[in-house]
């Protein structure tokens, strides 16, 4: 687990920067609970995953119970519970995409990573999940890593696209990994 | 970035400023931006709300609803703060059009929330967009901090007397949140299950408040209506539908993209003109018309099909939200309509059994069928599913998945009878075959 930060009044899980956005976040809406979407997702991009801690802090920053947070979670598909890789690799596969050869694509990424739906390579660099339209259909095939978009791809395209996403890693391993990638790690280190 | 098409047939009205920096605000600015807020202002909620109605300004999320005489449903006096909402939540499979509206003119959605609320009589607006638009989301939220730090925001608009307050939201990945009604429990932390109408939005919305929500094209468009006037506005379209459509083109074309064109233009031309028709020399075998819930249409149903919500709907689909989806004649159209059918039995929110079930059923009907185990009496058993769904769920997801399976098997009904009986797909490119 990461190390706790202190925050100006409480405990957190987070970065400085996060709690601070999460401190103006719930103060934002007519209703506090209104935060908790949004929270969950940041949280998730700095953590990696929404592990018990993150779900225990969000419930008591929004002031609901860590049931309720589960409840709320569990519904919306790009909240997760398990660690991903550092970068998520979506390949939509919706109409617009299928026709243009969208499943020959998400095959290809199956062949180089060695992984199928929601698996993760064994060295954490990669996971990779087939999803539903991500609103690029005009651009179509298209897939998502994390949050970038990767318009009109071939299946040949794949093992470049993989390469330049390698070369990100290793510029993060020296010395600044992501605490996404970091709670991943250490994961890993206690399982073993 | 995505590609931006283009036309010599377009009526750039909500696409006007595409291409050209509209995101940065004194651009924004220098091309005639925030002037139609400023008038609204100065002319007041009645004069806002007679221009809309003029303008026959159609909700550009699907369902087709006036939005003028939206707006006027909300009543003047509430004891509750009212509100609008922008429905940027687009997933509707075949439509990625409110994506470049927030990529490149921001600020247009700003303004048309300003400018519905101050119809209203709201003091705050949200914006909601989906999760995986990130990038889009950070664009939104500069451009709104840009409108605040100009005084276009805040507590008193243009230096009026007016408050307005605009705050942006993500949502974290689910298509049923694009109804109106999930869409406002997950604006408020919840699970995106719809509400039971009445009470509709205008009256009982978010927080209890009466709610305008719009879709951003819809909310985009306004800037436009005002500075053209309602009735110039409507001009530009047909009968009934006034302005323009983004229309999605995807699939088989040469040239697929996002192209704005007066309502009631041909779909025809859209295949063949505007998009440079099929690909690779190949043949028309279906166009999808406004994403991946409206019926599907043959190449003679197409012929002469102007794109508006009326003309469209008496050729028995619907014009929804404009992404139209064009099919070659190498497609497997059990395959589409599993890979269709697939999306909403994903989606469904579980809230309802005939959509929760129906969904799920009609999923297992379609891979056992592609894979080669189908029966004669699966086909009237898919089609007595979807009819048994039709209207039976609190919100349209329901109807979302059974009215294309209906235009499916009626349409398509010999593809899938090549499916019986062991029969390979005829058109098997990566399907694992199931004959054994």
């Amino acid at each position: 687990m990461s190390p706790r930060n202190a925050s100006s009044e409480t405990m957190t899980l987070f970065s400085p920067q996060l709690a601070a956005r999460f401190d103006a976040l719930v103060q934002k809406y007519p209703a506090k609970r209104s935060a908790l979407i949004p929270m969950l997702l940041y949280a998730q991009d700095e953590v990696g995953y929404l592990s018990d801690a993150v779900i225990a802090e969000v419930a008591e920053r929004v002031g609901i119970t860590e049931l309720d947070v589960r409840n709320v979670a569990t519904y919306y598909s790009m909240l997760r519970f398990k660690p991903a890789g550092r970068f998520n690799i979506q390949v939509c596969t919706n109409i617009s995409c299928m026709l243009l050869g969208a499943f020959e694509i998400y095959e290809r990424f199956q062949e180089e990573l060695g992984i199928g739906h929601k698996g993760v390579t064994p060295d954490g660099v990669f996971s990779l999940e087939e999803v539903e339209c991500i609103g690029a259909c005009c651009w179509a095939p298209a897939i998502q890593v994390n949050y970038e978009f990767h318009d009109e791809i071939k299946p040949e395209l794949v093992p470049g696209i993989l390469d330049g996403y390698r070369g990100r890693v290793e510029i993060l391993s020296d010395g600044s990994l992501s605490p996404g990638w970091k709670a991943q790690a250490e994961e890993k280190a206690s399982d073993a | 970035m995505p590609r931006l098409a283009s036309h010599p047939d377009e009526v750039k009205i909500v696409s006007r400023r595409f291409g050209m920096g509209a995101a940065k605000i004194d651009r924004y600015l220098k091309l005639g931006g925030y002037a139609s807020a400023k008038k609204c202002l100065e002319q007041g909620p009645d004069w806002i709300i007679n221009e809309m109605k003029l303008s026959n300004l159609r909700g550009r999320g699907g369902a087709g609803f006036p939005a003028g005489m939206k707006w006027s449903f909300v009543p003047k006096q509430s004891a509750k703060p009212k509100y609008v909402l922008v429905n940027g939540d687009e997933s509707e499979p075949g439509t990625c059009k409110d994506h470049l509206i927030f990529l490149h003119d921001p600020h247009a959605v700003i303004e048309g929330t300003i400018i519905a609320g101050l119809a209203i009589g709201a003091k705050v607006g949200f914006i909601y967009l989906r999760g995986e638009y990130r990038y889009l989301l950070e664009i939104m939220e500069k451009a709104v901090a840009d409108a605040y730090a100009k005084g276009f925001l805040g507590n008193n608009i243009f230096g009026f007397d007016t408050e307005f307050q605009v705050i942006t939201q993500t949502g974290a990945g689910a298509y049923e949140v694009g109804e109106e009604s999930a869409l406002m429990e997950s604006l408020e932390g919840k699970r995106g299950i719809p509400r039971i109408k009445p009470p509709f939005p205008a009256v009982v919305g978010l927080y209890g408040g009466p709610t305008v929500i719009n879709n951003a094209e819809t909310i985009a468009s306004v800037p436009h209506v005002i500075e053209m006037g309602g009735a110039a506005y409507a001009a530009v379209g047909s009968a009934r539908n006034g302005g323009t459509r983004l229309f999605s083109v995807s699939g088989h074309v040469e040239h697929p993209g996002v192209y704005e064109l007066p309502m009631g233009y041909n779909l025809k031309k859209i295949v063949y003109d505007v998009a440079g028709g099929i690909r690779g020399g190949r043949n028309l075998k279906a166009v999808v018309p406004g994403g991946s819930s409206t019926p599907v249409l043959l190449p003679e149903e197409i012929e002469n099909l102007g794109m508006d919500f009326d003309q469209v709907g008496k050729a028995g689909s619907m014009l929804g939200s404009a992404g139209v989806v064009v099919i070659d004649d190498q497609t497997c159209m059990v395959e589409f309509a599993l890979r269709t059918i697939s999306f909403y039995q994903h989606e469904s929110c579980g809230w309802c059994i005939p959509c929760r079930e129906g969904t799920d059923w009609l999923k297992k009907s379609l891979t056992r069928f592609h894979d080669g185990f189908g029966e004669a009496k699966d086909i009237d058993n898919i089609q007595y599913l979807a009819e048994n769904m039709l209207g039976r769920t609190f919100c349209p997801l329901g109807d979302a998945a059974a009215m294309p399976t209906l235009a499916f098997v009626k349409k398509f009904r010999k593809e899938f009878e090549d499916h019986l009986n062991g029969k390979p797909c005829p058109f098997a490119k990566h399907v694992e075959l199931a004959v054994i």
